[in-house]
């Protein structure tokens, strides 16, 4: 964190000036481990089983919070005798089918629920293929799966397959040992873990997880965090001020880009996109996007909203608002699936908005060969990044692998407009959207990339005829106010659209306004508000001193403006503060309202003693008790009974590319995971003796992403002049690697050099009784992007292998070669490849 | 600075070399003292956001006779309390490094060098290609039903894209049927 996220992290020092204790699970000891009161190397791929026994530390000595998981989890919930468990089947879940390689979840129901689960509308419950097919779990960026809201339970928890005992079980091989064997960590430091987050959990005090894209890139990166929610959940730190799982999101906008998406798979507000094979008109669609209980209930005012934003008066009652001029998905339309497309020559023109595949992306090479078979190509940034410039400099010319006279590729280069030469929002890891005023014009022929889209829209629609499949670009709203010569559109115009407006034309305020009836337009109904009186709430900039220390007043958060979500939990049953130290949101009986220190994240007036009445809908179907609003049942999910791809319980499977063995289950790997048997891009056998070594991405403080906004800086540069690997005193030596000098990094994709590194912040761990070394490469580095400093692309090494619940790549922990020396030119890089795949 | 008898003890270095701390007073001369920060002359100051990381600093930017002067942090913000890390204060050279390309480029097909292109055309002809392209590889069905969309064209967008731009995006490509739209979230 303090690397990565930095000004962020003096949070975390103030903390700790006042008492927090600050532990650091990392594979490589960097800033934040300096500060730390522990660091704790581990393993690169093993989180779960480090994760997994803290779960089950908390559940055999019974430290969990009980009054919380009772009435805020679904804990005491029975699961269908159907279920069984990785512990039954020896690293599968009921309901796998081995020749799809996709789970059908009907299985992992609750009790009494089987036969809707099997059959009913949930796409997730629908069956675990469909749902992988298309990333179906990120559409739960703002809430869970559909899920029947009325099951069994034993409160007693006893109940041999109620959610805790199942869990109980599930995690009970999850032990200080093992994680000493899988993740190198001593059972004295596991112990010292445990001891402080259960110590420092319960109603005075809680503890909190930050992580970042290290949880992530895995074939199990979903589970990771389902993990951690599992542990959270149990010990009360959900919803409550100091508690959490902090997402620290590793780019200005990156979350504004899942909730206003530029993802295949969802609409903007986490709404999915209609499926050929399920939806066939708009009711349809909405029996099965989401449950009809908690606030998803309303999704047909969201939909309806969102419709109404787009086609404005084309879209009626009648016509099902244009619901069928949404293209529909039939499967996996992914990045990496599109970069399959492009080489197989279906893809034919590519947009690469402040993006740089070339280099960024898992598996270079492949991507690299998708762009050189593209018709034409549109590259959108402030420099000649790789992505624009592959055909003439691109490392395939110097193996002989590419010729820039055959590549067919028509590219266009568009200058953009900078940070500070438009107007608009970002959305920052705290939900928090923050508007920049335009400070000047962009010079020459740069633009924004909102007058790139604006404009272009424009001239398509002009160019566009009668023609039944043009109907949705000529009845498209796209008229917005434009501003200067370069008749630059209005971002507030444009944010003014997303907030929405109601029949009166005047802007709404709260989502909870948004009507089924085509009466109200909404962009994305999660940031209805934004808007709200006509006024900019994004820009609002009162000083932070000048402010309670939740500062309401700066910027504008996501949903109604709350700053933490499901705060209802940091109240008890009754609606009384756990504890003074912890009090947020509160009942005020007098008053009949929710009050406190946040924006309460619940219904104002609804009483704790709330029962819902039989048959409701919508946020009406939850009691007062039931914190987490966005869930059919009001419950945190510690088991979940549907909406994942790969299991409702997380389970330890070691990376694609491991050099270890499972020991846990015969199942060695994620049995969903997505896989590419191309050519273009192929694995390093598990367990292979030619890839020794764990290798580990990750990013500088002084660099950014691919490099393209920080390595033709000249501070930055100079702060980091050069890629390097970072590796151990003991592998150095072995290997006869020389501080300072050069060594080839090797995967079955290719080879690539940097400079060495020994340091003793990447320690070799004992794994399985023998010595396991984990390489760190830093992966800002690629031989353009007018790059004061340039390097080969460690995203070359990467294989193509995806979580399959939201296609996220496993880049953080693959296997691979270390030789000392740089790597080979021209065909011998090709030969040297040869060699290692010849095994 | 020099004149009088006494410039000699008030010179910086042999004050710091008589043992006075150099990050005190003692660093200060008359040209020190004259000097003015760059932000006192600026024409405006907008308020602003660091571009890279998800934190979300508050930037405060200066402009001078239409270039960016400066770059601080903004000490308003409850987030950042006017810290900027070493990112955030590079950025005025982000927007101001002289590799920054500001004119449109063209490579035309199997062509070995750029080529220059006014922007209106550029935006012409990927017009024209867009729907070119969209026609060439419409797709009404799939295995029987209606899909409505193009598999040809597809789009890769940075997570430094402001909302509303991807708002923008989405929309339009929707509109087209082009369903392939990714983003560095992803990645
Ligand atoms: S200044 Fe640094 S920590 Fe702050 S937003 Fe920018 S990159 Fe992130």
């Amino acid at each position: 964190m303090a690397e990565c996220h930095p000004v962020g992290f003096q949070w975390v020092v103030e903390a700790r000036a006042r008492g927090a204790k600050v532990f650091h699970i990392d594979p490589r000891f960097t800033r934040t481990s300096a500060i730390a009161d522990r660091y704790i190397p581990i393993r690169a791929g093993s989180d779960i089983v480090l994760l997994g026994a803290l779960v089950n530390h908390v559940l055999t000595h019974e430290l969990d919070f009980r009054e919380y998981v009772l009435a805020y989890t679904n804990a005491s919930t029975i699961v269908s005798e159907d279920f069984q468990d990785t512990e039954d089947l020896d690293g599968l879940f009921s309901g796998f089918d081995p020749e799809t390689r996709a789970y059908d979840p009907s299985s992992w129901a609750y009790e009494g629920t089987e036969e809707a689960a099997a059959g009913l509308r949930g796409e997730q419950l629908e069956g675990g293929r469909h749902h992988a097919e298309a990333a179906g779990a990120e559409q739960y960026g703002s809430g869970g799966a559909p899920a029947p809201s009325k099951s069994p339970t034993d409160p007693t928890l006893t109940h041999p397959r109620c959610v805790y005992q199942v869990l109980k079980r599930h995690f009970a091989r999850y032990t200080p040992e093992l994680v000493a064997e899988l993740c190198g960590i001593s059972p004295e430091d596991f112990a010292e873990l445990a001891d402080a987050i259960t110590a420092n959990s319960g109603r005075e005090r809680t503890t909190a997880w930050a992580y970042a894209v290290g949880w992530t890139q895995h074939t199990v990166g979903a589970q990771y965090i389902r993990t951690a929610s599992i542990l959270q959940l149990l010990l009360g730190n959900m919803g409550r001020p100091g508690g959490g799982i902090l997402a620290l999101r590793g780019h200005a906008s990156i979350q504004g880009s899942t909730d206003i998406p530029t993802l295949f798979n969802i609409l903007p507000g986490y709404l999915p996109m209609p499926h050929a094979h399920r939806h066939e008109g708009l009711d349809d669609y909405l029996s099965q996007a989401g449950p009809d209980t908690g606030f998803w209930g309303r999704k047909r005012s969201y939909t309806v909203s969102l419709l109404k934003a787009w086609w404005g008066d084309a879209a009626t009652e009648e016509n099902d608002f244009c619901f069928d001029y949404l293209p529909r998905l039939t499967g996996d339309h992914g990045h990496y699936t599109t970069v399959m497309g492009q080489i197989d020559g279906t893809v034919k023109g590519y947009f690469v908005v402040g993006e740089n595949p070339a280099v960024g992306s898992s598996g270079g090479k492949a991507q690299r060969l998708g762009l050189a078979n593209l018709d034409w190509l549109v590259v959108r940034d402030l420099t000649l990044v790789e992505t624009a410039t592959f055909w003439k400099d691109g490392p395939e010319l110097q193996t002989g692998e590419m010729r820039t006279e055959d590549i067919a590729t028509e590219v266009f280069f568009l200058p953009a407009a900078s940070h500070v030469e438009k107007e608009g929002t970002f959305t920052n890891t705290q939900r928090l959207l923050q508007w920049r005023e335009k400070a000047l014009e962009p010079p020459g022929d740069c633009r924004s990339d909102l007058s790139f889209y604006y404009h272009l829209g424009k001239r398509i629609r002009q160019r566009v005829g009668d023609d039944e499949i043009d109907r949705p670009l000529r009845e498209l709203t796209w008229d917005y106010p434009e501003h200067g010569e370069q008749r630059e559109p209005s971002g507030e115009a444009v944010l003014r659209e997303i907030n929405g407006t109601g029949p009166d034309g005047r802007t709404l305020s709260a989502y909870t306004e948004l009507k089924a009836d085509g009466s109200t337009r909404c962009g994305c109904w999660i940031y209805c508000g934004v808007y709200a009186d006509e006024v900019n709430q994004a820009a609002r900039r009162k000083p932070g001193s000048e402010q309670t220390w939740v500062a309401p007043e700066w910027g504008w958060a996501w949903p109604a403006n709350r700053r933490m979500l499901y705060n209802r939990a940091s109240a008890d049953p009754e609606g009384r503060p756990w504890s003074e130290r912890k009090a947020y949101i509160w009942w005020d009986a007098d008053k009949g309202e929710w009050t406190g220190h946040d924006v309460p994240d619940f219904e104002k007036n609804k009483p704790p003693d709330y029962l819902p009445p039989d048959g409701a809908l919508a946020e009406a179907a939850l009691a007062g008790t039931d914190p987490f609003i966005m869930q059919p049942d009001g419950r945190g999910w510690l088991y979940a009974p549907a909406g994942l791809a790969d299991g409702p319980m997380p389970a330890h499977y070691e990376p694609h590319e491991s050099p270890v063995r499972n020991p846990l289950y015969g199942q060695q790997s994620n049995p969903a995971r997505e896989i590419y048997p191309r050519a273009e891009s192929p694995y390093n056998p598990p367990e292979s003796p030619r890839f020794p070594h764990v290798l580990t991405t990750y990013r500088l403080t002084e660099h950014h992403t691919a490099g393209a906004m920080s390595r033709p800086l000249a501070h930055l540069a100079e702060l980091q002049p050069a890629l390097f690997c970072e590796v151990s005193p003991l592998l150095a030596a072995e290997l006869g690697l020389v501080n300072g000098g050069w060594a080839t990094i090797v995967t079955t994709r290719t080879a690539i050099e940097a400079r060495v590194l020994v340091t003793d912040r990447v320690r070799p761990l004992r794994i399985q009784g023998r010595v396991i070394h984990q390489i760190g490469l830093p992966y800002h580095w690629g031989w353009g992007s007018g790059g004061l400093t340039t390097g080969d692309a460690v995203n070359d090494l990467l294989p193509i292998v995806l979580d399959p619940n939201v296609y996220i790549q496993e880049g953080k922990a693959v296997t691979c070669d270390l030789r000392p020396g740089r790597r080979p030119r021209g065909r011998a890089l090709l030969d040297l490849i040869e060699e290692y795949r010849r095994g | 600075m020099a004149g009088g008898k006494n410039w000699i003890s008030r010179w910086p270095v042999f004050r710091q070399l008589m043992g006075e701390s150099g990050r005190g007073d003692a660093a200060r001369s008359a040209r020190t003292d004259a000097l003015r920060p760059r932000t006192e002359k600026a024409d405006s100051v907008a308020r602003s956001i660091c571009p890279y990381c998800a934190v979300g600093c508050g930037q405060l930017v200066y402009v001078k006779d239409g270039r960016v002067s400066q770059i601080e942090g903004d000490p308003d913000s409850p987030i950042s309390r006017g810290r900027l890390c070493p990112k955030g204060s590079a950025s005025k050279q982000l927007v101001t490094h002289p590799g920054r390309q500001t004119q449109v480029l063209y490579r035309r097909p199997h062509g070995t060098e750029w080529e220059r292109l006014d922007l209106e055309t550029a935006m012409d002809m990927i017009a024209d290609r867009v729907v070119r392209t969209r026609r060439e590889t419409w797709q009404q069905e799939d295995e029987g039903k209606v899909v409505r969309r193009t598999m040809g064209i597809a789009s890769l967008g940075g997570a430094t894209l402001d909302n509303e731009e991807n708002y923008l995006m989405k929309k339009l490509y929707t509109a087209l049927g082009a369903i392939q739209v990714e983003n560095q979230a992803r990645i």
